[in-house]
Formats: C-alpha cells, structure tokens, sequence
C-alpha cells in the first residue's frame, strides 16, 4: 500500500510541488515563445510531454548501458529522435499547428525540461517511476502552458481557444500577444505564485508555533501563581 | 548592403533572446553581473559563429545530397554539442587566459537553444554560406547586447528593494518584458 502511495507522488509532485516552469523554472524558450494562444501552449506541451515520456521509458530502461562519459550525448540522441517522429507526425497530421509552432518543435530537443529530467531522475530510477514522472512533469508544464497562453489569448485576442470571451467593446491589449507581453504575464504569474505559497507556509509556521505554545500556557499560568 | 541589413536584423530587430525567446535559460541564470554576461555573450557569439558555418556544411554538402534532412535535428545537435568540446580543449591549449574567461560558460552553451534555433533558422530562411555566418555573428552580437543589458539592469536591481515574492526570476522576467518593449521601437527599422 505505501509503496503505491510513492508511486503516485512521483506522479503528483511535477504538478505544482516541483513544476517546471514555475518551480524550476527550466523550459522557459518554447513556454515563452509559442503560448500567444492556448491552443498553442497545449499542443506544445503535448509534444513535449510525448518526447519527455518516451526519451524517459527508454533511457531509464538503458541507463545501466550508459557509460557515465557519454552519457549527455547519448540522451540528446534519443530526444532528438522523438523530436523528429514528433515533427514528422505533425507535419503530416496538422500542418496548421506544426506552422504556428514552427521552428519550436525542434527546438524540443534542447529543452533543458527533458535533459534535466534524464539526468536527475531516468538515469537512476526504475521504467515505470521514470514513466510516471516524466507524466507528472509534462501534465505540470501543460498547466502552465495552457494557463500563460489562455491569459495572454483572453487579454489580447479576446478569445480563449478561438471562442469568444470578453465583449467587443473591450479594446484588446496588443501588447499581450507580443514578445514583451509573454516576459510581463510569466513573471506576474511567478510573482504571484509565489506570494501564495509564502502565504502558505506563513500559515503553516503559524499552526505550528501555536501548537506548541499550547502546552506552555498553563506552565506560565502557574509560573505566575507561585511569583 | 544586403548582409549588414542580415547582421542589424538578427541583432537588434529579430533579437534572439528578446523576440524568438532564444537562449532565454543563460539570459535568466548568468545575467547577474555584467563582466560574466558579457563572457558568456562573447562566448556564444564564438560558437555562434562556428556553428552556422560547420551546420551549413553539414546540410549542404552531406545531408541534402543523401536526401537524408530528416536527421538534422540528430545530426546538427551532436556536432553543435562536439564542437563546444572541441572550442573548449582548443582554447585551453592555445590561450590560457582566454579560457579562464569563457571556460566555464563553454559547457552551458551546449543546452543554449539560440544555437540550435540558429542552425535551424539558417536553414528555415534559406542563407546562402556568407549570409549564414552574417547572420551568426549577428545573433550573437544580439545577444552578447541583450544579456549585458540585463545584467547591468540586475546590477541596479541589487540595490532596489523588491518584494520578495518577486525576487529571482520573477522580477528579471518583468524586467525583460520592459527591456523587448524598448526593442520594439526598432521594429520599423528593417523589414524582414
């Protein structure tokens, strides 16, 4: 029973505990560049996902055939691997999607997300741990992905995949959907993270202190009596 | 005329780090003070540089000949990461001082996607071999400028007194925003 509870926090925890793009901040090229609409942002990180979970089951299944010196390069050839099959696929299958994204699909292949991955996770740990991380860490990067691209595609297109969101007297923000709109939306979107989970560990220092004191109280009180 | 308007457009116009959003991991990690920025800058200008002449090689002379451009991205990722170790053990024998300036970014460089997406962008636009290393020197100059930028704004920045849920990458990510709204005003500048 335990042992299946850690299975799932190996899954859970790429969600928001140690998410890549808000956590760790790794991935921050194809995050940045492709998420000026949410449809974007999700077919990104789908490929991504697709590469991070396939480049993981294998490398984890070879890691004890991996000499230690080669093994940077042996990764990248796997990713890049997967990349193209990626590339490929979308090309053929949805060539309107593999145009908007561009030159961004390959770039998969130096996407520190997945090579950071390989090296402090596949590289040690068993195929079906490695699979669910890489799931957790690819689902985590979707949710960024979907949530920076839905905000920038609401602010300054109006819409959120393609429907209709805010009315037509609001005048859309131009800037939302440029280069500089993406830097401004990410770091509010940390900053704010940020203040949220400070609030949380406040309260939670607070809990704590509060339950030691407890104990103390009467101790006082009755320090107090015999003064 | 036509390859300083390819050098001004990868540098300032289409700058990497600030419009494609290449490159941006260096840009956020070793951009807090300006005399390791502007190594890192000049370190990848070099390999920059190196790279779109070996990649247009590469695609010209043996890839497309063979009809085998599905292997780019393989191909192309395993000589930029082989030729940063070469760059390294070369500089290291030749120039001592010089390494000990750029060494320890040269590994870095391997991960920079401005590399990669260099290589990619050479052949996505077509260059002929003289654009292609114009258009590298360019994107490096761009970003050797950006970077320094940032670090000089970082250098500031030390002094404000910013939130601290904002400290970090929060505040060089706004930062940055401001810094590709002022590249905007070159936008009219060079179409293309």
């Amino acid at each position: 029973m335990s042992k299946k509870a850690t299975l799932a926090r190996e899954y859970v925890k790429g969600l928001w505990e140690q998410n890549a793009v808000f956590r760790q901040v790794l991935g921050m090229c194809p995050t940045l560049a492709v998420t000026v609409s949410a449809i974007n942002g999700i077919a990104m990180a789908l490929a991504t996902t697709f590469v991070l979970v396939f480049s993981s089951v294998i490398i984890s299944s070879i890691r004890k055939l991996i000499p230690s010196q080669v093994r940077i390069a042996s990764y990248i050839v796997v990713i890049a691997t997967f990349v193209t099959i990626v590339d490929l696929v979308m090309k053929a299958q949805f060539p309107e999607l593999s145009k908007a994204l561009g030159p961004y699909i390959p770039l998969i292949v130096v996407n520190c997300l997945i090579l950071g991955r390989q090296e402090a996770f596949s590289s040690k740990n068993p195929v079906f741990r490695s699979f669910l991380d890489a799931l957790g860490m690819g689902t985590g990067f979707l949710v960024a992905l979907f949530l920076l691209g839905g905000i920038r595609e609401i602010f300054g297109n109006r819409t959120l995949l393609g429907l209709q969101i805010l009315p037509n007297f609001y005048e859309p923000w131009l800037v939302m959907i440029l280069p500089a709109g993406a830097f401004l939306t990410l770091g509010l979107m940390m900053g704010f993270f940020n203040t949220m989970s400070q609030r949380k560990k406040r309260l939670e220092h607070q809990t704590i202190i509060q339950q030691h004191l407890k104990p103390q109280k009467p101790a006082l009180a009755s320090d107090g009596e015999a003064n | 005329m036509e390859l300083v308007l390819i050098f001004f457009s990868a540098a300032i116009v289409n700058n990497f780090v600030l419009s494609y959003f290449l490159g941006i991991c260096p840009f956020i990690g070793v951009s807090g003070k300006i005399s390791s920025a502007f190594s890192m800058g000049l370190a990848t200008t070099f390999v920059m540089s190196i790279t779109s002449i070996v990649t247009w090689l590469i695609y010209h002379l043996v890839l497309v000949p063979n009809n085998l451009d599905f292997l780019q991205y393989v191909s192309f990722i395993l000589v930029i990461a082989s030729l940063v170790q070469f760059v390294e053990m070369f500089i290291k024998k030749i120039s001592q001082p010089l390494y000990r300036a750029l060494g320890i970014f040269l590994p870095l460089i391997t991960t920079n996607c401005a590399i990669l997406g260099l290589a990619l962008f050479i052949v996505l636009k077509e260059y002929s071999f003289i654009e292609g290393i114009v258009y590298g020197l360019g994107a490096g100059a761009g970003f050797t400028l950006a970077i320094t930028l940032m670090a000089g704004i970082r250098e500031e920045l030390d002094l404000a007194d910013v939130p601290k849920s904002f400290q970090g990458a929060p505040i060089t990510l706004l930062v940055a925003g401001i810094l590709a709204l002022a590249f905007m005003g070159f936008a009219g500048l060079i179409s293309g």
